[in-house]
């Protein structure tokens, strides 16, 4: 591939948020005709640098060369006008309107008095659908569509315009086996056009099969480029996860208690099957697997949220259901939920209203909810957690990641729950508050919590799990203990490459 | 997929299916329950109930391409009222009225030019202040009412002009001009909503706000013109009545707003905005006419009317409920 | 230092920015005439503003819970024809009016709350519904005649209008015992915090074992009480009452707490800012009249404070004067 020109280069690409560097000096090249694959784990900075791509944020330093042009890019009119298009994990079409208004949206090709040219329209459309070999016409309206060819509709729109690059951010995540060849047709087709294509996933499988080139990011560094076709998914794993993971814990395990919950059984239509497991008392479980996978449904499911459809759950020996989350925090069980922001807080309330939120009705002096005692709630979990805040006046909305979810876990605490499930609870925070939650949840194990942690994020964990069950595909796919688990085992499990093997 | 049917059918033909319901209703319960002597299924009726479906049918026009924007405009009713008052005032004007008939067109010309300004009023705010379209028109149509009443206090406005009045009741084939214009307006603007760069981009912008700004349409001027269009469409309105009534009461075209809504519901125009159409909305205006006349037509109490309207529009909207339901995986949150 | 002072300034503004415009308001009335803060002036202004005012006590729990009531008006209708149509029925009289009509006003209240917060259908369209089919029940009810108490001077109807008690008008009175009963309940007790979570984002409030349709209900409630008494305050004035007596007054009510800083995004808002919105909103219509105006001028002033009041406080929170929206 060398002498020909880049399709693009990335030189240097920095980009700072307040207290975090998600972007330190990322370099690397997309040849024309090549399928490169951007591997990273949740947080390794891949989506702040497709952010930087698309225009949406500016990077603080480094430059972006198109076919060796440098380009600045402004906004996402400007990327697309450069040629470099997206295929987003999240749709972006208008549902009530045609495929072929959809891909031509903002550039409708128009007649007199404004009016829309449907013959020229639909002829370039038919053009382009024929291309992908999809089974509907541009006129279908795109909410008719299933996930799979919206985002072929997505995919179409790329097709639009001369493209130097193409994005694919976790197409697969919804589609088929069947949907993925035709996915990856149409790559290959590009690919033949000489586009280049960057391809995120996180699915080894898929890596391997389609791409030319794979560039790992880690902690926003990037650590190398590797030839697929001469590496294999130890060496990619290991760039990915870098440093040789620190498995011990902050603290020896304390011997486990008795059972806190059991599940047996459990399903939920189709987000979930079959789900059997236990968490003992002091000990904490972690749930690895890729989003999606249905780990977070489980635990929706468990804090009453969801209706299951089969199976049992006993919480302490005695079977039980859960019909509500008041239900589910009446029998004990807390849970931080994945999404800080939508579900976790209501972002207009100050520190203390939020972590006294669940039990404001108990807090009362007469009629009135008791200031002193949410006051000494407040105080009392603000340095338990460390969360650094001006006072509790101050509106939640106004603090950093890491502040916020330390709000929502003390707001759980606070509860004394038997059962605490934790959602993904290092997302989105800078690596200082990590390392400080990571400890705080083995601590309350040791304190004899019985705590689930959620996490697609590997050695979070590694790091704080003593037993690890391994999802994919709504299915449990098998369980470690932390003695017995290895990365390489904990990767194939979560991808569904060794289905055989279930536990 | 049984539902998928019963869903589009709902969607797309219920409300003419409700029509036909309602004319066969009241014409059995005309003749054997209620005793009536008279026909419901009659052309005159039908001409008659389109003609008084007019004034809030262009309203109702003007506010589907408002709602299918994302937006709403409660300040119509004030705008009414006020254009109607222009209309009929310039009328008295000394320079217009040394014109004789030929000042007609441009009084009505007058008034027109004032709903598109105050259309576009409200517009501009809500484009350049970000202030939802809500609260904006909800100030409007407390403002503009208030300019209503500085006109003429708290006395009606009038100046019955017989050219005007035969104007408004001239038809061909029985069609009176209030229909005509009312069946013209809906022509043209759902030509535009479904022929044009500019209605379809007004319903991408609504449907998804942030792939149309992603896609580079300019959000304002599109937000801008449809205000603008709903001013233009609520002064014609008041034209096209006031020209045959000769007098403005100034509470004239209080709930209006309210009104227009029910009808652009009643027609399958989402709330949020992105989908609706206007051949639905004539639908839903003829509907409220047609449960008006019809239940007068057997007898019943016109406060039935409001009754069975207000029903209507809550079972419309739990009946679009359960059809849109997600099939499964939805949170019960 | 000057720019602290600026900083404060547009601090104070952004969080008290409709209490700085009253007391400015009222400072350059009070200076152009004197007689505007006379106490009798003053009374004058609560009185004929309490009805709004009740009203607007109860849709503050409905706004700041997230959703709207465009039914107050009609309901406001409905309970004045209701209960002086029981009074004038010998089988009910006063004393059983009052109560037969709250509890049909809150079965109403309870059927928004129902199809609102239970049923979860949008408030806009339900409240719009209800509207309509109230105004159609009123008229039902009163088969479309106005309703009067006959023989005025046998009833001790009409204290809750035209009374007073220590020299202070009887709505005043009950415009003030209701705003502070109202005011502690919002934001003194565990139900008040449950409406600001519920308003401010309804799926946390989900998560956190809140009842979010018992909430939404309950505040359809209050503003069905808060209906109830202003319709009582309504017909004991006039000893009588029109079908139509609160159209239109659901909009103005709307206008009043929006002019108090409520978010119609819902969250945000108390009973003292809505307190301060009808006021203003009273003020401005008493200060144009001693002005020489007319009263319909207030509904400009009223349009435009309106835009500015709500113009400054997202401008404040986006930190640019006009909307990034291209």
């Amino acid at each position: 591939m060398t002498g020909q020109t880049p399709a693009l280069r990335l030189d240097g690409i920095v980009k700072d948020f307040p207290g975090v560097r998600a972007l330190d000096g990322v370099s690397f090249t997309v040849m024309p005709g090549e399928v490169h694959a951007l591997m990273g784990e949740n947080g390794a900075g891949k989506s702040t640098l497709m952010k930087v791509l698309g225009g949406i944020y500016q990077p603080d330093a480094g430059r972006i060369y198109i076919a060796e042009r440098e380009t600045r890019m402004k906004g996402p009119l400007e990327a697309k006008a450069n040629g470099v298009m997206f295929i987003h994990q999240e749709l972006s079409l208008a549902q009530e309107l045609s495929v072929a208004e959809n891909i031509y949206l903002g550039e409708l090709p128009r007649k007199s008095f404004g009016r829309v040219d449907w013959p020229t329209l639909y002829a370039r459309t038919d053009a382009i659908l024929e291309k992908l070999r999809v089974g509907f016409t541009a006129r279908t309206r795109v909410g008719e569509l299933s996930i799979a060819n919206q985002q072929m509709v997505e995919i179409a729109r790329a097709l639009t315009v001369d493209a130097k690059a193409v994005i694919f951010d976790e197409p697969t995540a919804s589609l088929t086996d069947a949907e993925k060849v035709v996915l990856f047709d149409v790559i290959a087709d590009l690919k033949a056009q000489g586009v280049g294509i960057i391809y995120i996933s996180h699915r080894m499988e898929e890596i391997f099969r389609i791409t030319d080139r794979i560039s790992v990011l880690r902690d926003g560094e990037y650590r190398g480029t590797l030839d697929t076709a001469q590496t294999d998914e130890t060496e990619v794993t290991q760039m990915m996860i870098g440093r040789k993971l620190d498995l011990s814990r902050s603290a020896a395990t304390v011997e486990p208690g008795p059972v806190a919950l059991r599940v047996e059984g459990l399903s939920c239509g189709t987000l979930f099957r079959d789900a059997t497991f236990e968490v003992r008392e002091g000990e904490v479980l972690g749930f690895y697997g890729l989003v999606g996978a249905g780990r977070t449904e489980i635990a929706e499911t468990l804090f009453g949220l969801r209706k299951p459809t089969a199976g049992r759950i006993f919480l302490k020996g005695e079977e039980v259901t859960i019909s509500s989350p008041i239900d589910a925090i009446r029998k004990g069980i807390s849970l931080v939920p994945e999404s800080r922001k939508e579900q976790g807080l209501v972002l207009g309330m100050n520190c203390r209203d939020n972590i006294t939120l669940p039990q404001v009705a108990d807090l009362t002096a007469g009629p009135f909810v008791a200031d002193g005692a949410e006051i000494s709630i407040y105080d009392q979990y603000r340095d338990r957690l460390s969360i650094k805040s001006p006072s509790w006046r101050t509106l939640v909305g106004n603090l950093s990641g890491g502040n916020q979810q330390k709000i929502v876990i003390g707001k759980w605490l606070s509860m004394r729950p038997e059962v605490l499930i934790v959602d993904e609870p290092t997302r989105g925070i800078d690596v200082g508050s990590k390392s400080e939650i990571h400890n705080l949840l083995r601590d309350l194990a040791r304190q004899g919590y019985a705590v689930i942690v959620i996490s697609s994020e590997m050695p979070e964990v590694l790091q704080c799990s003593d037993r690890i069950v391994a999802m994919y595909n709504g299915t449990i796919m098998r369980e470690f203990t932390a003695e017995e688990v290895t990365e390489d085992s904990l990767i194939q499990a979560i991808s569904g490459l060794n289905s055989g093997a279930a536990a | 997929m049984k539902t998928d049917i019963l869903k589009k059918l709902v969607q797309n033909g219920a409300i003419w299916g409700f029509i036909l319901l309602q004319l066969v209703f009241f014409e059995l319960a005309g003749r054997y329950w209620a005793g009536s002597s008279t026909t419901f299924i009659d052309l005159d009726n039908l001409l008659l109930l389109l003609k008084q479906s007019a004034p809030i049918g262009i309203i109702a026009v003007g506010m589907t391409i408002v709602m299918v924007n994302g937006n709403i405009d409660l300040s119509v009713g004030a705008i009414y009222a006020l254009c109607g008052i222009v209309l009929l005032d310039s009328l008295g004007w000394p320079m217009m009225e040394a014109m004789g008939d030929g000042a007609i067109p441009l009084a009505m010309l007058i008034a027109l030019a004032t709903g598109c300004v105050l259309g576009l009023i409200n517009g501009l705010i809500v484009w350049k202040t970000g202030v939802d379209a809500f609260i904006v028109t909800l100030g409007a149509m407390l403002g503009y009412r208030g300019l209503v009443f500085m006109y003429n206090g708290e006395q009606p406005t009038s100046n019955l002009n017989w050219t005007m009045v035969d104007m408004a009741e001239w038809g061909i084939f029985g069609i009176q001009t209030p229909a005509l214009v009312l069946l013209f307006v809906v022509l043209v603007v759902w030509l535009v909503m479904t022929r044009t760069v500019h209605g379809r981009n007004a319903y991408a912008i609504g449907d998804n706000r942030e792939a149309a700004v992603n896609a580079g349409i300019r959000v304002g001027p599109h937000m801008l013109i449809n205000f603008a269009v709903i001013g233009f469409l609520a002064a014609l309105s008041a034209v096209v009545f006031y020209s045959g009534s000769g007098s403005v009461n100034p509470n004239d075209g209080m709930l209006f707003e309210l009104w227009a809504i029910t009808a652009v519901v009643l027609g399958g125009t989402k709330l949020t905005g992105g989908k609706g159409s206007i051949i639905g909305t004539l639908g839903g205006v003829i509907a409220i006419q047609l449960l008006r006349r019809g239940l007068n037509h057997i007898g019943a109490d016109t406060e039935t009317v409001n009754i069975v309207i207000g029903t209507i529009l809550i079972v419309v909207l739990l009946l679009d409920r359960q059809l849109n339901r997600k099939a499964s995986g939805e949170l019960k949150v | 230092m000057a720019d602290t002072a600026i900083k404060t300034f547009g601090g104070l503004l952004a969080r008290q920015g409709i209490l700085v415009a009253f007391i400015l308001f009222m400072v350059g009335f009070t200076l152009w005439n004197p007689r505007f803060i006379d106490i009798d002036n003053v009374f004058g202004v609560i009185r004929s503003s309490a009805i709004l005012g009740v009203m607007a006590l109860g849709v503050t729990f409905v706004v700041i819970g997230g959703n709207l009531d465009l039914s107050v008006g009609s309901m406001l209708s409905f309970s004045a024809i209701v209960v002086l149509d029981l009074h004038e029925n010998p089988a009910f009289g006063p004393a059983l009016a009052i109560p037969a009509m709250f509890a049909l006003t809150l079965c109403l209240g309870a059927i928004n709350g129902f199809l609102v917060g239970y049923l979860r259908l949008n408030s806009l369209i339900v409240t719009l519904g209800m509207l309509s089919a109230i105004h159609g029940l009123t008229l039902t009810w009163s088969g479309g005649q106005n309703m009067d108490i006959a023989d005025q001077g046998a009833t001790w109807f009409g204290v809750f209008g035209r009374g007073t008690a220590l020299g202070i008008p009887i709505p005043v009175l009950i415009f003030v015992a209701l705003a502070a009963f109202l005011g502690i309940l919002l934001a003194k007790t565990p139900f008040g915090r449950k409406v600001y979570a519920v308003g401010g984002n309804p799926t946390a409030a989900t998560f956190s074992g809140i009842p979010r349709a018992r909430v939404v209900f309950l505040t359809y409630l209050i503003s069905a009480f808060c209906v109830a008494v202003a319709g009582l305050i309504q017909a004991s004035r006039t000893m009588g009452a029109q079908n139509t007596v609160g159209q239109g007054l659901e909009l103005e009510v709307l206008a009043a707490v929006i002019l108090g800083g409520a978010s119609l995004l819902g969250g945000s808002g108390t009973i003292f800012k809505t307190v301060i919105g009808v006021l203003i909103l009273g003020f401005i219509q008493n200060g144009l009249l001693l002005a020489g105006l007319q009263f319909y001028v207030q509904f400009v002033v009223t349009w435009i404070i309106i835009i500015l009041a709500v113009w400054l406080d997202i401008a404040t929170k986006r930190g640019k004067l006009w909307s990034p929206i291209a």
